[in-house]
């Protein structure tokens, strides 16, 4: 990746943090089973920036709305754009997407339950999760070609994750079925574990603090379908990832994932900055005389 | 199934479902088990602790129960006597799990020494029943 690209990527999420701040985990790909906060709303974007090997460099961005209906769901929407260089940007898609907390209380694993809908052109570069026989030869399609096909598709996880003396432990297991062709499940999972780089909070106030930090790493591909289930012809990916949260501001995030075998990229590297606005409704509702 | 099964079985799932609810409604300082109450706060009393849990607070906690930690609107007040006479294991019980069903999240993500730096600063706070227990009462008779 060229520097002047990553620069400009970089400014562009840095534009979107003055819109939008916030505080998240550092995992791209993998959810753990905490949720939104009922009430609140986080404002996110996503990059997924990288260079397929006889392809073009790409950033797909991802504009993410996430709030807290109940203390047991949360609702997300999305919006996806990329960039592709020699090419040209296009719009790809939405999801909406919500999360489901069926124990009521803490658990040594804790079971979430995942169920999105897609509306996404095959020129989507979000690559906010890998399943089935998703692959490097997917980035290589042209903008003209990917936006011809929209696929709808419904996407559900299962969401196990352990929160233990600090550190976070979470299983993703994902299916996906594409609804507007007769195409086989196709199966995916996420694995990622983090923990603050401090278990408790300094007395006085600080910004480069090291409870602040969070680092972990994320193992994330796909697991074929349901006429070929395994690792032949799959992708795979493992990086670690780090995130800063600046005390009342924005969450910052990054992460480079590594491509595990040959069907996968060389290199995705992952920018996310988020913000968090406290009860949203609440506060338009209290603002009235 | 034979008539007598369908009775058993309806009587079963009554019971069982009596149970859940009577469960789920019970005060929450019931619903600790031995092991949870076993648990001491490694912090209590210590001013270092009392300002990181002020700065918690205030991070993660002051937007829906208030700067003053004396509610809002439906959210309850933490200076209340039942916060503030509850053991330090009963109130991180209840940080661990939360309420969901009422709104309270779990803050199992935040690791366990902050969540003993915040009960220890919610524990200074002392007891204060205010004018009712929701911000808006305290408002309306501050006016």
């Amino acid at each position: 990746m060229r520097p002047g690209r990553a620069l400009v990527s970089l400014l562009i999420s840095l534009w979107w943090a003055v819109l939008s701040y916030g505080q998240e985990p550092p995992y791209f790909v993998t959810y753990s089973h905490d949720l939104e906060e009922p009430g609140n709303l986080e404002i996110a974007v996503k990059s997924a920036q990288g260079t397929p090997k006889y392809g073009n460099f790409f950033i797909g961005e991802t504009l993410e709305l996430e709030y807290g209906a109940k203390g047991w769901w949360t609702t997300e929407a999305y919006l996806s754009g990329q960039h592709t260089s020699h090419d040209s940007t296009i719009f790809t898609g939405w999801r909406w997407e919500n999360r489901f907390r069926p124990l009521f209380r803490e658990h040594f694993i804790n079971p979430v339950i995942y169920v999105e809908y897609e509306n996404l052109n095959l020129a989507d570069r979000s690559l906010l999760e890998v399943v089935g026989h998703d692959g490097v030869a997917d980035m290589r399609l042209s903008n003209a070609q990917g936006r011809l096909e929209t696929e709808r598709s419904l996407e559900m996880k299962l969401i196990l994750s352990s929160n233990v003396r600090g550190w976070n432990i979470a299983e993703n297991f994902i299916t996906e079925k594409d609804l507007n062709e007769s195409e086989p499940w196709e199966f995916g999972y996420a694995l990622g574990v983090s923990r603050p780089l401090a278990l408790s909070a300094s007395a006085h106030e600080c910004t480069f603090c090291r409870e602040h930090f969070a680092a972990g790493a994320e193992l994330y591909g796909g697991l074929g379908d349901l006429n070929g289930f395994g690792l032949r012809a799959t992708s795979h990916y493992f990086g670690p990832t780090i995130g800063f949260e600046i005390p009342r501001g924005p969450t910052v995030s990054f992460s480079p994932n590594f491509g595990l075998n040959d069907n996968s990229m060389g290199v995705i590297y992952r920018f996310k900055i988020s913000y968090e606005i406290e009860q949203i409704f609440g506060r338009l509702h209290w603002s009235k005389p | 199934m034979t008539c007598r099964k369908r009775i058993r079985l309806s009587v079963s799932t009554a019971f069982l479902l009596a149970a859940l609810v009577s469960q789920a409604e019970a005060p929450w300082t019931n619903r600790l088990s031995e092991a949870d109450r076993r648990r001491s706060n490694p912090y209590a009393g210590q001013p270092e602790a009392i300002a990181a849990g002020s700065r918690l607070f205030a991070d993660h906690c002051a937007k829906c129960h208030g700067e003053d930690a004396l509610g809002r609107k439906k959210r309850p007040n933490l200076r209340s006597r039942e916060v503030q006479t509850a053991a330090d294991a009963e109130l991180f019980w209840m940080l661990k799990n939360g309420n969901l069903r009422h709104g309270m999240p779990s803050w199992s993500s935040l690791p366990e020494e902050e969540r003993w730096q915040l009960i220890t600063y919610l524990k200074s706070l002392g007891e204060y029943q205010g004018n009712g227990h929701s911000g808006t009462e305290k408002e309306k008779a501050n006016k």
